[in-house]
C-alpha cells in the first residue's frame, strides 16, 4: 500500500469572521444591556423556535443552545454538567441542557470571558420554546423559568414525520399564533403581521444566503469545512430574521465564490470528502479539524450546518410558513425522509464516506441507533463510520479510540 | 529484513520478517506506561531472537533491517518506524496473510477493544467496527474479572473448561459484571462456572457489535491466551472459527507487510 501523502497544508482563514465576531459581539452586549436595563424585553428562545415573531413583537432574542454550544466549544462544560447532575438532572439527558443549568448554579458564564463586562447570561422576560428538537428543550426552559418566575410558552411539535401535510402545518401554526397574547402582554407591543412579514422576509434572506454560503462546498475542492461551517453559522442561528445576519451572509458568501472560481480549496490537498451527521463535538473541533486535515480529508456537508436552511418562509403567508419551516427540518422527520436527504446531499457534494456522530446524550441528533447507516451503506454503496462521543461531556468520548476510528477509514478510503 | 511493531494498549509486539514476508523472529511485552519504551525493548528483543551466523552480533542484524511500520494506539510515539498504519489495517493484512483469497470477517480482541474488520476476498477492507467507550469484551474486562475473583488469569483458560455450565453473567458493563460476580459467589456457583460465564459473557458482546457471518477469523492477545473464547465464539455463530498461527501478532505482521510493501515505492528507509 503506498503511503497516503500526510502534509499539513493550513487550513485558509476566512477574512469575514472579522466582522462576525463584531456581530456577534453587539448581540450578546445588546442583550446584557436590555436585561440590566429592563428594556427592551428579552425572550428566550430555542434554536428552530419562533425568533421571527419574537423579534417582530420588539423583543431582543437569547439563544440558549447557542450558549451550550459555547460551553462545549470553551471545554468548561464539564465542569458545570455535575452541578446540574447532583439535582436530578441525569448524566444521560442533553449536555447543553446539563452544563447551561450547571453554569447557572456556579454563577458563571463563559461570555464574562469574551465579553468584558457581561457577568450572567441576560435575565429573560418570557421562555418560548419549540420541542421540533427535542422534549429536553422544554425541561430545560421550565428549570430556567421556575428560576426567573418568567413565563415558559411554546410549540410542541411533531416527531417522525415523512411528508409535512396541511395537517401538521395547521396544527404547528395555530400553537405558533396561540403564542401571541402572553407576548403582547409581557412585551407590552400590539401584534403587528406587517413587523412579522418583515422578519420573515429577513429569516428568508438570511437562510437564501445561508444555502448558497454551504453549497460552495460542492465545487472540488471546496472552499470551506465543516468545521468553518460551525463557526459561520452564528449569525444564522442568532440573528435570524435581522438585517445584520444578511449583511454578513452577503459579505461571506462573495469570499467563498471567489475562492470557488480560483480552485482554492480549504485544505491544500482534498483526497477525500465526507458527510458529517450529528452534533459536532464543541469541545474537540480543533483537535478534528486539524486530524481530518492531516488526512486531507475534508467533512465538506453535514445535517447539522445545514439544520438552518429554511426553504418554506414566505412572508405573505408568515404563520403557515414559519410552522412548515420548522416542520420540515430534518431532526423532525422521518428515517425514511431524513435517508432521501442525506442521499441528495451525498450526490450533491460529492462524498465518498459518511460518517455519523453517535453523540451520548444527543439521542435526536444521533441518527445511527436505528439501522440508518447500514440501509445507506447498501442503497449508496459508500461506507460509514460511527464515531461515539457527545455534543458536550466528553466524559463520553474517548478520544484516541476516535482518532483510530477516523484514520482506519481514510485508510479505507485510500484504497 | 522489515519490521512490524504493534504497540497496543497492554501490550507491545514486534515481528521482523525477511523480503519474502516470511516472519524471522517475533518477541512480545507488556505495554506499561511509556510506548517509546516498550517498543524499543520489544524490537531488541525480536532481533536478539534472530538467529545469528557464526561470530556475527545482533548489531549486525539491527542494521539490516530496511523498514519500520508501528501501528496500535502508541503507533506515533516511537521514533523506530518510520511509516504508521492503524491496528485495523495491518489486522486485515495480517489475517489475510494467513487466508488468502477468501472474504473473512475478522474479530480482534485487544487488551482495551473489540473490533471488527471485514475483508473481501482480494483483501480490501470494505467494513470494520470498534466497540463502544468501555471496556466489557476484551482483554481488561477479563483482567477486572480475575481481580475481583482473586484467581490469575492464566488459570482461566484451564479452568473453564473443566465445566459446561456458566454462570449467568452481564455483557453490559464492566463494572456492573464486577457486582454480579458477588451476587453468583453469594448463590454458591462454582469458580469454573463464573470464569465460563465471564467468557461467554465477553463473546456475547461481540456478538453485539456485527452479525459476524461469512469466514469469521478470531485475532489478538485475548484467544491466544484463552483458546476457549474459539470455542465459545464458534459455538455462538453456528461454525468454526478460523485462528491464524500467533493471533496476538496478526497486527504487528500487518504493521511488517506495510513495511515490506512500502519498500518498493519509498527504498529503504
Amino acid at each position: 500500500m503506498p503511503e497516503a501523502p500526510r502534509d499539513k497544508g493550513a487550513r485558509k482563514k476566512i477574512v469575514a469572521v472579522g466582522l462576525m465576531k463584531k456581530l456577534m459581539a453587539d448581540h450578546f452586549y445588546e442583550l446584557d444591556k436590555a436585561a440590566k436595563e429592563g428594556r427592551p424585553k428579552v425572550a428566550w428562545c430555542t434554536s428552530v423556535g419562533p425568533a421571527e415573531l419574537l423579534r417582530a413583537m420588539g423583543f431582543l432574542v437569547y439563544f440558549p443552545e447557542n450558549h451550550g454550544a459555547v460551553l462545549g466549544a470553551t471545554r468548561t462544560a464539564n465542569d458545570y454538567i455535575p452541578l446540574a447532575n447532583a439535582i436530578g438532572y441525569s448524566p444521560d439527558i442533553c449536555s447543553y441542557l446539563t452544563s447551561d443549568v450547571g453554569a447557572f448554579l456556579k454563577g458563571e458564564t463563559p461570555l464574562s470571558k469574551a465579553y468584558e463586562g457581561i457577568t450572567s447570561v441576560p435575565k429573560p422576560d418570557v421562555l418560548v420554546f419549540n420541542t421540533n428538537q427535542c422534549r429536553e428543550v422544554q425541561d430545560w426552559f421550565l428549570w430556567f423559568g421556575r428560576r426567573f418566575k418568567a413565563p415558559v410558552i411554546g410549540v410542541n411539535s411533531y416527531r417522525g414525520v415523512k411528508d409535512v401535510t396541511e395537517a401538521h402545518v395547521e396544527g404547528v401554526a395555530k400553537q405558533i399564533e396561540a403564542l401571541v397574547p402572553t407576548l403582547e402582554k409581557v412585551s407590552g407591543n400590539k401584534f403587528d403581521i406587517d413587523a412579522l412579514r418583515k422578519t420573515v422576509a429577513l429569516s428568508l434572506e438570511t437562510t437564501v444566503l445561508w444555502k448558497k454560503v454551504l453549497e460552495t462546498a460542492a465545487a472540488v475542492p471546496s472552499p470551506i469545512t465543516f468545521f468553518d461551517g460551525t463557526i459561520h453559522m452564528g449569525p444564522a442561528v442568532v440573528l435570524r430574521g435581522t438585517q445584520q445576519a444578511v449583511d454578513y451572509y452577503k459579505a461571506l458568501l462573495p469570499e467563498l465564490e471567489q475562492r470557488v472560481a480560483e480552485k482554492s480549496g480549504a485544505l491544500e490537498n482534498e483526497r477525500h470528502r465526507l458527510y458529517w451527521d450529528g452534533m459536532p463535538i464543541w469541545g474537540k473541533l480543533r483537535e478534528m479539524a486539524e486530524l481530518f486535515q492531516s488526512l486531507n480529508t475534508n467533512v465538506v456537508a453535514s445535517t447539522y450546518c445545514n439544520s438552518w436552511i429554511f426553504d418554506a418562509f414566505n412572508p405573505k403567508d408568515p404563520f403557515r410558513s414559519m410552522a412548515r419551516a420548522y416542520t420540515e427540518l430534518f431532526i423532525v422527520r422521518s428515517d425514511e425522509a431524513k435517508e432521501a436527504y442525506i442521499e441528495s446531499m451525498v450526490k450533491k457534494f460529492k462524498v465518498t464516506g459518511i460518517l455519523f456522530h453517535d453523540s451520548k446524550t444527543c439521542p435526536n441528533n444521533s441518527n445511527c441507533r436505528h439501522g440508518m447507516p447500514q440501509r445507506l451503506k447498501e442503497r449508496l454503496g459508500i461506507p460509514f463510520l460511527v464515531v461515539y462521543g457527545d455534543l458536550n461531556d466528553l466524559r463520553c468520548y474517548s478520544e484516541e479510540q476516535a482518532k483510530t476510528s477516523i484514520e482506519a477509514f481514510v485508510e479505507q478510503l485510500e484504497r | 529484513m522489515f519490521g512490524g511493531i504493534d504497540l497496543g494498549a497492554a501490550n507491545a509486539k514486534c515481528v521482523l520478517m525477511d523480503a519474502n514476508g516470511v516472519t524471522l523472529s517475533k518477541a512480545a511485552c507488556k505495554t506499561g506506561a511509556s510506548f517509546a519504551s516498550a517498543a524499543e525493548r520489544v524490537f531488541a528483543d525480536a532481533i536478539a531472537a534472530l538467529a545469528l551466523s557464526p561470530g556475527e552480533a545482533a548489531g549486525q542484524r539491527r542494521a539490516e533491517i530496511e523498514a519500520v511500520c508501528s501501528t496500535g494506539y502508541g503507533r506515533a510515539s516511537t521514533g523506530l518506524a518510520s511509516l504508521t498504519r492503524t491496528e485495523i489495517s495491518c489486522q486485515a493484512l495480517g489475517c489475510a496473510h494467513y487466508f488468502p483469497g477468501r472474504a473473512l470477517t475478522i474479530v480482534d480482541i485487544g487488551g482495551q477493544d473489540t473490533k471488527v474488520i471485514r475483508l473481501d476476498s482480494t483483501g480490501a477492507r470494505t467494513d470494520f467496527r470498534m466497540n463502544r467507550k468501555c471496556a466489557a469484551g476484551t482483554g481488561a474486562f477479563l483482567e477486572e474479572m480475575a481481580h475481583r475473583l482473586d484467581i490469575p488469569l492464566a488459570e482461566f483458560d484451564r479452568m473453564a473448561r473443566t465445566t459446561s455450565a456458566s454462570a449467568p453473567i452481564s455483557s453490559f458493563c464492566t463494572v456492573f459484571a464486577a457486582t454480579e460476580l458477588i451476587a453468583r459467589i453469594r448463590t454458591g456457583e462454582s469458580k469454573e462456572s463464573i470464569i465460563r460465564g465471564i467468557f461467554v459473557s465477553l463473546v456475547k458482546r461481540v456478538r453485539e457489535l456485527d452479525p459476524l457471518d461469512g469466514d469469521v477469523a478470531l485475532t489478538g492477545g485475548v484467544v491466544a491466551y484463552h483458546a476457549v473464547v474459539a470455542d465459545l465464539l464458534s459455538a455462538e455463530i453456528g461454525r468454526r472459527v478460523l485462528v491464524p498461527p500467533d493471533p496476538q501478532f496478526t497486527g504487528a505482521l500487518g504493521a511488517a507487510l506495510v513495511a515490506l510493501k512500502a519498500r518498493g515505492a519509498r527504498g529503504p528507509e
